[in-house]
């Protein structure tokens, strides 16, 4: 069934090419590979992928010069990044200039399955958006837009900064449309702290899979959506209204917010 | 040499003595020729009027021979010069000279100008006006001349050598002169007298000067500069000994007070150097430990997932999955400790978190023949912790008690339990400021390992600084100097000065002033003001009652801890292992502890074992 898909894979470690190539092979997955960022551009040029999974830290040209590059030359191909070195600045920078998803290395086959699938899901909407031009397809849920005042990190998570001084967080509508319908949401207890680029909550979902929502912004957990324990698909039906993650106190509204993308700037979210 | 403080101290007081001895001898030496230029002219008068009435009888009988006789008797007796008698032409009619008799004197020069610069001359003088001093050419001795005019009276015109004509009223006068070599030689003698003793004063002032300059001056500086030179060589442990109660002494104290606080600093710069370097260390190796760690991560779920009918393999299979996941957060936990981010809490069993450290160690025990005696409490509720850290912790725990015991083996005892304790001698002050928001808590001095709670105290005119135990209700409070008990402090906070006692309210246990602070989210605290006595009210806390805490114990029965070493265990690098440990463990224990609102201590016995006992508090904190 996924014959027809290929995926690029980047890293300067060759155990790490052969373990991805591995696990995308047996799901059934094309995968061609690069040691280096040079060699994956040459390889965009010869023929178009579903997917990159590229390094950030390389000799020569690092992972954020590819993702310039690779964005001009296809631009309708997701890049998710991965990292050793995974600082709250990389994931932000990253989902900032365009990558599709960030995932921390070591990563565990389900963790990959997880982003992979959401990084395809990720192409089919935007695919589906810019093929027909036209009305939603049928199947497709109705896209529910998010705020204009809201703040988003990449496409997966979204801040409302409330009158009383505290952020609401929550996930954004695309990244609800690239997962299944969720079974449950992992959330912190109150009183527990958000960093800013950094899981703060994993939702469950129907084919087993987890997958982590990268906090916009860093703060102290006030207040959790205790609806979101016992009805999980709020989430899906209204993400951003009743189904917010947490109510936080910023620690640094000024800095993170600025590291931010409005939410109007893509109709997708 | 002239730029030293002593030589030019002595040249100034020595001058100013100088002058001064020189006004005083200068007025002194003045009025002592006066004085004995007095006693002369008197004496030159007396002596005068003596030889004036003596002859007079012989003038009146124009007796020449007798007259010149009586005059040259005089004449030659010790300190008299010359008695000479002079007429009215100038001619010297009698000497005690004798040999210028018949001379004449110019009458422009010596006595006879008294009276005869006018025309006509006087015919009285005053007494005063009589004498002069007189200086001769050729000779060093000053005389003092005094002229005694000889008037006519009317037997000297009628006797029978009618030598004097009845028509003149003077007839001559009787010239004596004395010498003033005894007066002279009395002042040369008080000057010479006035010199030695200026000498004296100034070689005597010079000598007290230096003494007491080298004594409070020099001595002390040398220290001082000694000092600074050890502490620029980088011996920052110098101190001065020498402590007087003068300016210098006070300097010395600032300077060692300086060298004090500069070696804290240089301590907390090597030890966040340190941190750092160890940051930049532990981010590398996170890059470096990740590659690898995602090779054997990918690989083993991918095998797990293969091999999903083999359950004989998924159970070995889940061990290394789940262990590389340790290592995950473990290098994550380092990059933590280089950002340090907070934990990551979530509800979790600690019993659970126990078993899972005892089974990571279970083949350490064995093969060390240590016996594991778990004595936990089923019914311990879940504390709010990060398990990770958590399992970390117990893991530090016991892999040090394995290795207190050594090769012979012996027995750990691991326990949980729960607890109620009253939170006075528990709840900690992490957050106080005053009135104006100015922040009370001071990380660089630490009370119990905690940072403690620095305010300004005075008690009458002393000054000074006082760090308040940050645990409720325990005492160990340090002052900067010393206090006797029972005196009442008035109290600052340190930096806007703003008073924080509370006069309205009076500790009911001895009537003092109280004193509060404002814990942020806690309401207040407040304590006596008096010295010794242990009241303190912190209601926000006490309102909630006795708090339940899971209290954790991991005992074994290994070689003990010396106690000189037990207050150091939590310090960073510090460790008993030698080359085998980083020091790094208990530090970074008592550190998760901390950040879990908990506490950690221990009690050792050399030989006979030691026990940690982790602290947990149930409810958190508001």
């Amino acid at each position: 069934m996924n014959a027809d898909t290929e995926i690029l894979v980047i890293d300067d470690e060759q155990v790490i090419l052969d373990a991805v190539t591995k696990i995308c092979t047996s799901e059934g997955y094309r995968v061609a590979s690069a040691l280096d960022a040079e060699t994956g551009l040459q390889l965009l040029d010869t023929r178009s992928f579903s997917l990159i999974l590229c390094d950030v830290m390389m000799p020569k040209m690092d992972g954020f010069a590819f993702l310039k590059l690779s964005l001009r030359k296809a631009p309708d191909t997701p890049v998710i990044m991965a990292t050793g070195f995974s600082t709250v600045e990389t994931a932000v920078q990253a989902l900032t200039v365009g990558a599709a998803d960030y995932i921390p290395k070591p990563f565990t086959f389900d963790e990959l399955m997880s982003a992979v699938q959401r990084g395809l899901r990720y192409r089919a909407i935007r695919q589906r958006q810019q093929g027909t031009g036209g009305p939603p397809l049928p199947e497709d849920p109705i896209v529910v837009p998010c705020p204009p005042r809201y703040r988003r990190l990449g496409h997966t998570s979204w801040v409302s900064l409330e009158n009383d001084g505290t952020a609401r967080v929550g996930v954004t509508h695309l990244f609800v449309r690239t997962i299944e319908q969720p079974v449950s949401v992992e959330m912190l207890a109150a009183e527990g702290e958000i960093v800013q680029g950094t899981v703060c909550a994993q939702i469950h979902t129907q084919d087993g899979l987890v997958h982590p929502v990268l906090s916009p912004i860093s703060g102290r957990i006030v207040d959790t959506n205790a609806e979101l324990q016992s009805f999980p698909t709020i989430i899906e039906k209204d993400p951003y209204f009743t189904g917010w993650l947490y109510r936080a106190i910023p620690t640094d509204v000024e800095y993170e917010i600025a590291r931010l993308q409005p939410c109007g700037s893509d109709p997708l979210t | 040499m002239i730029r030293r403080i002593g030589i030019r101290l002595i040249l100034v007081v020595g001058i100013t003595a100088i002058l001064i001895i020189g006004v005083i001898a200068f007025f002194n030496i003045s009025a002592m020729n006066a004085s004995l230029l007095t006693e002369v002219e008197r004496h030159a008068h007396q002596l005068s009027e003596t030889v004036k009435h003596s002859t007079r009888m012989d003038m009146l009988r124009n007796e020449r021979e007798r007259i010149q006789e009586t005059i040259s008797a005089i004449g030659r007796q010790p300190g008299i010069g010359e008695v000479r008698v002079i007429n009215k032409e100038g001619q010297i009619v009698y000497s005690s000279a004798g040999n210028d008799a018949g001379t004449f004197v110019d009458r422009s020069v010596e006595s006879c100008h008294l009276c005869h610069a006018t025309d006509p001359p006087h015919e009285e003088l005053a007494v005063n006006e009589r004498t002069r001093v007189i200086d001769r050419p050729g000779d060093t001795t000053r005389y003092l001349a005094v002229i005694n005019p000889i008037y006519n009276e009317p037997a000297c015109a009628s006797a029978d050598c009618h030598v004097h004509p009845q028509t003149r009223t003077v007839l001559g006068v009787l010239d004596v002169t004395m010498p003033l070599g005894e007066v002279d030689r009395q002042i040369r003698a008080r000057m010479l007298e006035m010199v030695l003793f200026a000498a004296g004063a100034f070689l005597a002032l010079s000598l007290i000067i230096a003494f007491f300059v080298h004594r409070w001056v020099d001595q002390p500086v040398n220290e001082l500069v000694k000092a600074t030179q050890q502490i620029a060589d980088g011996n920052l442990g110098y101190r001065i000994t020498r402590e007087g109660d003068d300016e210098l002494g006070r300097l010395g104290r600032s300077f060692n007070h300086m060298t004090a606080k500069l070696s804290e600093a240089r301590m907390q710069l090597f030890q966040s150097d340190k941190l750092a370097s160890l940051g930049r260390l532990a981010a590398g190796v996170a890059h470096e430990i990740n590659n690898p760690l995602t090779g054997v991560l990918t690989y083993s779920s991918f095998l797990m997932k293969r091999t999903q009918n083999q359950p004989e393999l998924q159970e070995d299979l889940k061990v290394i999955v789940r262990e590389t996941l340790r290592s995950r957060e473990i290098v994550k936990s380092l990059l933590d400790f280089a950002r340090q981010t907070v934990p990551k809490k979530s509800e979790a069993n600690i019993n659970d978190i126990i078993d899972r450290a005892a089974a990571v160690v279970s083949n350490q025990l064995t093969l060390h023949h240590v016996e594991l005696k778990k004595v936990t409490d089923p019914d311990v509720p879940p504390v709010t912790v990060d398990a990770n850290q958590m399992q970390q912790v117990f893991i530090n725990l016991l892999v040090n008690a394995i290795d207190a015991m050594g090769a012979k083996g012996g027995t750990i005892s691991v326990g949980s339990s729960i607890l109620r304790l009253s939170p006075q001698g528990t709840a900690q002050v992490k957050k106080a400021t005053c009135s104006k928001r100015h922040s009370l808590i001071d990380p660089s001095v630490k009370i119990g390992g905690l940072p403690a709670i620095r305010v300004k105290v005075r008690t009458g005119t002393e000054e000074g600084i006082m760090h308040i135990d940050p645990v409720y209700g325990r005492h160990h409070n340090q002052t900067s100097f010393p206090i006797a008990s029972g005196r009442e402090l008035q109290i600052q906070c340190p930096e806007c000065g703003v008073s924080l006692m509370d006069h309205g309210i009076h500790c009911p246990k001895c009537n003092a002033e109280t004193f509060w602070m404002e814990i942020p989210g806690q309401g207040k605290w407040e304590a006596c003001s008096r010295l010794g006595c242990d009241w303190q009210r912190w209601e926000s806390v006490d309102r909630d009652g006795l708090r339940d805490y899971v209290e954790i114990s991991v005992g074994d029965t290994g070689c003990g801890i010396p106690a000189d070493e037990l207050p150091k265990i939590f310090e960073p690098f510090f460790s008993t292992k030698g080359q085998k440990g980083t020091g790094l463990g208990l530090s970074v224990i008592w550190g998760i502890i901390d950040n879990h609102n908990g506490s950690i201590n221990v009690e050792s016995e050399l030989n006979k074992g030691t026990t940690f006992r982790i602290r947990l508090p149930l409810q958190q904190p508001r």
